[in-house]
């Protein structure tokens, strides 16, 4: 059975705003019959002053896309349109206490609706980039097809790539013979054959960076993300370097937060993203490093 | 635990009289039936009882035909990989879309190790066409893999006939029969089933405990390989306590088998027919007319089925369903979509399961409850309006 916060439960057994909405002027449907999630979301804009005065929902789905139905269109009532599409889906999944990482796409599918209601109401066409495939990577949540984007587009050949560059596989492990499959097949698209226990693609150092220009570029980089952070009443704290590896500390609020390792996902693209090339970012407590740094 | 448990599919209970017999096997008879005195001399005599037991329910003709083993999944997997491994120079599996993970999971294994799998399908009462089964069967099947009763609808298949067309064609013939042990008549002897599985916890014996029935001389390979338990075939030390279980499980199982296929199959049929007629743009799946006396898997429409169960286990209820949710994958159950069940019904789909400890009180509870609560969540579906679907279909992007 699943693990479902004490919210969830609650909206479940008492959904807000269910049924239809008379006189909604936005409406958004999305889903998947075939995935057994789809949900139509009815909005009442005020025109002048582009308020959702209320919200309703009607949700085909198991318990965590009703509750994230409910909770959405409590979130979003009140707000304008603009205010409500900053509305993402881990703050839905956050209003509930958190959702299983099997269910995290009921959220996904709320904050798709909401733009297509959004888009309903302004007259424009939403079009959905949306592509979902079986859960590999259950400690972080990412997909078949997440995988195999990236490892498309990176041509990577290892799973400590793919670790790399999607976090997947980065938890308890027990995926790797999944993610490995998806190699076989994706590294089979481009003619080459999977080897396990390859070592991970060459540091593609770019010619000429010093050690310190690095250090001074991942420090830019951790400072273009603070003001985010800090908005959310946390930190982070660059603590060292060795060779591939980044260790950080996060504090404040990002310490322990659900989000930590979205956030963090999202900085080790960055970085890689402006160092191009293959780190590990790796949250650690301040003082804890000291043995190994010794090490090199 | 107070509650109404419809989910004997799953795992049963086990009975009070099993426990009894247990018991002296955790602590005075706690000796290894290996040993070479009297602490392992009883226990081996005990084991040798429960094997008696379990050839008397499967209607075996020699005891050692019975393998214990640590679950249905460890059977049906020594199964076709001693069928393989014994016969290498035939490379075919023949088994069916609608088998148990434990059977179709090493099947799609087996295939990137270079295996050709055929996978039979089934009609939309989940039937197989056993002429397309004859003109597969070739000197290149290996073995046959089929389930005697499906675990989602009670559906049987004609195994015992798909044994013999089996065993003409030179194949050996697996079939997993967890769900049918102890509510179907067995003679194995009288058959050319060559393997079939048994899993202790769905006839009332503990979890943990299996048993593989090898008929003698069909060619064996082990595997797990070790000492000299189970002659050789099942190497590792025996799960004595739940052994003898097992036993008394299957003795007990032979005197219910009468009453599973009267009063449970009654009740079933009491429950199944209530909540129908109470319950518009719903309906049976699998052949009603062919399965198992306590299952009943139906489909309600334009609903999905996790969100029916939170809602049945809201009023003590425990059953199970098909829907993608329940398993955390993206599809609704390979066994409806193989018998072309649409999607809108397929995710809605439940199973109630019961056993001989069930009462009419319960039926009678849960076919007052269940139309409730199909009301309640059509209420929320998008593809419901009043008393019926929605004129205008809903059709939501990405579909």
């Amino acid at each position: 059975m699943w693990d479902y916060s004490e919210k969830v439960k609650e909206h479940f057994f008492q959904p807000r705003n269910a049924g239809v909405l008379e006189g909604a002027n936005g409406v958004g449907d999305v889903g998947s019959i075939s995935c057994g999630d789809a949900l139509r979301l009815m909005l009442k804009v005020e025109p002048e002053t582009d308020i959702i005065l209320d919200a309703h929902f009607q949700t085909f789905g198991c318990g965590s896309a009703i509750a994230s139905s409910s909770a959405l269109t409590e979130m979003i009532k009140g707000k304008t349109l603009d205010e409500a599409l900053k509305v993402s889906n881990q703050d839905i999944a956050d209003y509930l206490d958190g959702l299983p990482p099997e269910k995290m796409h009921c959220s996904v599918m709320g904050r798709e609706a909401l733009q297509a209601a959004v888009a309903n109401y302004r007259g424009e066409e939403w079009s959905d980039d949306h592509e979902e495939g079986a859960l590999i990577c259950k400690c972080f949540a990412i997909d078949a097809v997440m995988i195999e984007d990236t490892i498309r587009a990176n041509n990577l050949t290892s799973v400590q790539d793919v670790t790399n560059y999607t976090k997947a596989g980065g938890g308890c492990s027990s995926c790797h013979e999944g993610i490995e499959e998806i190699l076989v097949k994706v590294m089979a698209e481009r003619g080459e054959d999977f080897k396990p226990g390859m070592p991970a693609q060459e540091e593609a150092k770019p010619a000429g960076m010093t050690n310190l220009q690095r250090i001074k570029k991942i420090e830019a980089v951790l400072e273009s993300v603070r003001p985010q952070l800090k908005r959310d009443g946390g930190d982070i704290e660059l603590l060292d370097v060795d060779g591939k590896t980044i260790y950080v500390s996060m504090t404040g609020a990002c310490a322990g937060c659900q989000m930590e390792a979205l956030t963090l996902q999202g900085i080790q693209q960055k970085l890689m993203e402006e160092l191009k090339e293959f780190i590990k970012i790796v949250p650690t407590k301040a003082g804890a490093l000291s043995r190994a740094t010794c090490n090199p | 635990m107070e509650g109404i448990y419809f989910d004997n599919n799953a795992t049963t209970r086990v009975d009070e009289k099993v426990v009894e017999a247990m018991l002296p096997y955790f602590t005075e008879q706690f000796g290894n039936p290996s040993s070479m005195h009297s602490f392992g001399n009883k226990v081996g005599l005990a084991i040798k009882k429960a094997r008696m037991q379990v050839q008397e329910l499967l209607g075996a003709e020699h005891d050692s035909e019975i393998i214990f083993t640590s679950c249905g999944t460890e059977s049906d997997s020594t199964a076709i990989l001693s069928a393989l491994k014994a016969q290498p120079e035939k490379k075919e599996i023949i088994t069916t879309t609608v088998e148990h993970p434990a059977v179709l999971t090493l099947c799609t294994w087996l295939e990137k190790d270079g295996y050709k799998v055929h996978y039979l399908p089934v009609d939309e009462k989940g039937r197989l066409n056993l002429d397309e089964y004859k003109k597969l069967l070739s000197d290149q099947t290996a073995v046959v893999s089929v389930m005697w009763a499906n675990n989602e609808t009670g559906t049987f298949f004609p195994v015992v006939e798909m044994a013999a067309m089996a065993n003409a064609a030179g194949a050996m013939f697996h079939t997993d029969a967890v769900q049918a042990v102890g509510k179907v008549p067995l003679n194995l002897k009288d058959t050319k089933i060559d393997m079939l599985s048994v899993s202790g916890h769905k006839l009332h014996a503990p979890k943990g405990v299996g048993v593989l029935y090898l008929k003698r001389g069909v060619r064996f390979r082990p595997m797990l390989r070790g000492g000299h338990q189970e002659r050789g075939r099942r190497a590792g030390t025996e799960n004595t306590t739940s052994i003898v279980g097992l036993g008394k499980a299957a003795e007990m199982a032979m005197e219910a088998m009468a009453f599973e296929n009267t009063e449970v199959k009654r009740l079933r049929d009491k429950l199944e027919a209530g909540i129908l007629a109470k319950v518009p743009r719903s309906f049976v799946t699998g052949n009603p007319d062919d399965r198992l006396p306590n299952t009943s898997n139906i489909a309600f429409e334009f609903i999905e089925g996790e969100a029916i169960l939170l809602l049945l286990n809201k009023f003590g209820i425990a059953a199970s369903s098909g829907s993608a949710c329940t398993s955390g994958s993206l599809e609704p159950s390979h066994v409806m979509r193989a018998m072309g069940i649409p999607y809108t019904a397929a995710h809605g789909t439940v199973r109630f399961s019961l056993s001989r400890y069930n009462t009419e009180a319960e039926v009678d509870r849960v076919i007052a409850v269940v139309p409730e609560i199909i009301a309640q969540l059509r209420k929320l579906s998008p593809y419901w309006e009043g008393d019926g679907p929605k004129e205008e279909a809903f059709a939501p992007t990405y579909a």
